[in-house]
């Protein structure tokens, strides 16, 4: 009797998860917000990976001759300060930034996840002690930080990764803390508990997938803030170096020739930068907006 | 009141003194010899040694942050190493600059952001609701040097409206001030808009749905008597307390803002020592960074529990 009960339930239950997912899923398919959002990164998602097969010109290559030209058949954005074309450094760029800033969001999240789950879940004195940290550390903004880290360690690809990852997880590491504290005292942990589970089964088997809801919200959000951080330090000189086709680095090669009336080669990669963080915004928002239901 | 004053600067001070060891660590385990850092990799070790001994950062770590924090309280950060002038020289009337750009975004931002949060919570649901809310919210994400740049096009060069630089002539009067730092602070409206509207909003609803509305409804009170004299008072009390916490995003902007427009603020004066490698002033910069932010949030604290008798945090009773 026993026996045949089991496979009867089972399917039943990944049935029912499987349905509220596929619900979420069609009303996130089903928001305006969500559906506009995706085509924007999509859309730059797919620069990033065409990278040079779609440019029409190498993204490096200055032409002495060319250079500040408005845009034209040949190059319809124009070329830049040093006679690049701007078209193919706007298409390019979008590889850079759509490396980095998910790999330092996900650095990030996964630090950040694990000092919630155990700040959360211990108290105490490691958490007041930890949490007090991280209020320090919120006290200063997220660029600023950034920056000081950025000129201690010296600026490449590796470094802006690891700096806004670190920079990020305390934030992160809050979110986490307080879903945790809303879930360590239900009956599934005490059960857990009971059953002798060790802590880390607790933390990670029981706890995560229920915080995870808060956790891709704050991804989803972080990602978001971590291309904004990025562009501005690369604009500021301190995030993606020369010579890559980086669209905040573009603006800073170029924004002292715009009192000049050369608007071109700063304006296109302000307008790639700008549709790319309201894109992820956008699918952020309706994100968090489904899971809230 | 008095205990709960002396436990939240209890707090901002223990929170800046963490804030140093942060920042100091930061300027100074970090891999690499500060000498070498500042001359390059071409200086000859002699060179090295004599500036790493003229900064004191040939002493132990604990004695160079002792001696750093013992100046840092009387507000003797030491030399600027690109300036060569003492950092709290140049950090006054720096700051002073920075206060009075923020000023002009604050006045122009808090207005704005509360109605806007107020019109959308009036239309909750509603497609105006929508558009507020998912326009304020991609404002905020939209970095202030690609909406400086942006403004600066449309506003300093298309129509011109506005200078593009925020350095009004030497000698101009406040108006003329004024007008230079207008075009500045529209970046940090945008950034600062999409969050004020947001808890403005939630506040709102939160009053919109509560039982003393209700109530006031039921009383036969009109809705325009209701809303001015129940809700609002109500709703807007956490968004002054949110304002307040916003002063980090407006410094991060700052930096980038003051560099765009060429003004001698706080930011820029940061983003000179960065490129400079200028740590003491760049430990400095941050540490008055710290101090003004947290000098904001125990003044919104402050303000809030004023307003609201209701959480006067270990108060008497």
């Amino acid at each position: 009797m026993s026996t045949a009960s089991v496979p009867v339930a089972r399917p039943r239950r990944v049935d029912a998860r499987r349905s509220a997912l596929a619900e979420r899923l069609t009303l996130l398919l089903h928001s305006p917000t969500f559906l506009i959002g995706a085509v924007i990164v999509l859309f730059w998602i797919v620069c990033a990976i065409g990278n040079t097969h779609l440019t029409p010109y190498d993204p490096l290559a200055t032409n002495p001759l060319g250079k500040l030209r408005g845009p034209s058949p040949q190059h319809l954005l124009g070329t830049d300060s040093l006679g690049r074309d701007e078209l193919s450094r706007v298409i390019a760029g979008a590889r850079g930034i759509l490396v980095v800033a998910p790999l330092a969001t996900v650095l990030g999240t996964a630090v950040g996840t694990a000092l919630g789950l155990v700040t959360g879940y211990f108290g105490g004195l490691v958490d007041e002690s930890l949490m007090r940290l991280v209020d320090a550390f919120l006290a200063v903004p997220v660029v600023v930080v950034g920056l000081v880290a950025l000129v201690a360690l010296g600026p490449s690809t590796i470094t802006v990764i690891l700096v806004i990852g670190v920079v990020f997880a305390p934030i992160i590491a809050r979110t986490v803390r307080a879903a945790v504290l809303s879930e360590r005292d239900k009956e599934y942990i005490q059960a857990a508990r009971l059953r002798r589970e060790r802590t880390p089964y607790i933390l990670f088997v029981e706890l995560l997938p229920n915080v995870m809801g808060p956790i891709l919200v704050e991804f989803t959000v972080r990602l978001g803030y971590a291309i904004f951080t990025i562009a501005t330090l690369s604009f500021l000189g301190f995030g993606i170096q020369p010579p890559a086709p980086d669209w905040g680095l573009s603006i800073y090669e170029n924004y002292v020739y715009i009192t000049g009336g050369y608007w071109w080669p700063v304006l296109f990669p302000a307008i790639a930068i700008a549709s790319l963080v309201v894109g992820v915004n956008l699918v952020s928002d309706a994100i968090s907006q489904v899971l809230d239901r | 009141m008095a205990r709960f004053l002396i436990r939240r600067i209890a707090f901002a001070v223990i929170t800046l003194w963490l804030l140093s060891v942060l920042v100091f660590l930061g300027a100074h385990v970090l891999p690499g010899d500060v000498g070498r850092r500042i001359l390059g990799a071409f200086a000859s070790p002699r060179a090295v040694a004599n500036l790493d001994r003229q900064l004191g950062v040939d002493k132990p770590l604990p004695v160079q942050y002792l001696n750093w924090l013992s100046g840092a309280v009387r507000f003797n950060f030491g030399s600027s190493l690109a300036y060569r002038q003492p950092v709290s020289s140049l950090l006054g009337p720096a700051l002073l600059n920075s206060l009075k750009l923020a000023a002009v975004a604050f006045v122009i931002v808090v207005p704005l952001g509360v109605v806007g949060g107020v019109i959308a919570a009036l239309n909750r649901g509603r497609p105006l609701d929508r558009i507020i809310t998912v326009s304020g919210l991609s404002g905020t994400v939209v970095p202030e040097f690609v909406s400086g740049i942006v403004l600066i096009l449309l506003l300093g060069i298309v129509i011109r409206l506005f200078p593009v630089t925020a350095t009004a002539p030497p000698g101009s009067g406040a108006l003329t001030q004024l007008y230079y730092l207008i075009l500045p602070a529209l970046p940090l409206v945008l950034v600062l808009f999409g969050y004020i509207a947001r808890i403005a909003r939630a506040g709102m609803i939160d009053a919109l749905d509560a039982d003393y509305t209700r109530t006031a409804y039921l009383k036969g009170l009109s809705r325009r008597t209701v809303i001015w004299r129940h809700v609002l008072r109500n709703a807007l009390l956490p968004t002054i307390a949110v304002i307040a916490t916003q002063t980090g995003y407006l410094i991060g902007g700052l930096v980038v803002i003051e560099t765009i427009f060429n003004y001698h603020g706080i930011g820029q004066l940061l983003f000179t020592a960065a490129q400079q490698k200028d740590f003491p002033l760049i430990q400095a910069t941050v540490m008055v960074i710290g101090v003004v932010y947290l000098v904001a949030t125990l003044l919104a604290d402050i303000t809030y529990s004023l307003l609201n008798p209701r959480i006067r945090l270990g108060g008497a009773r």
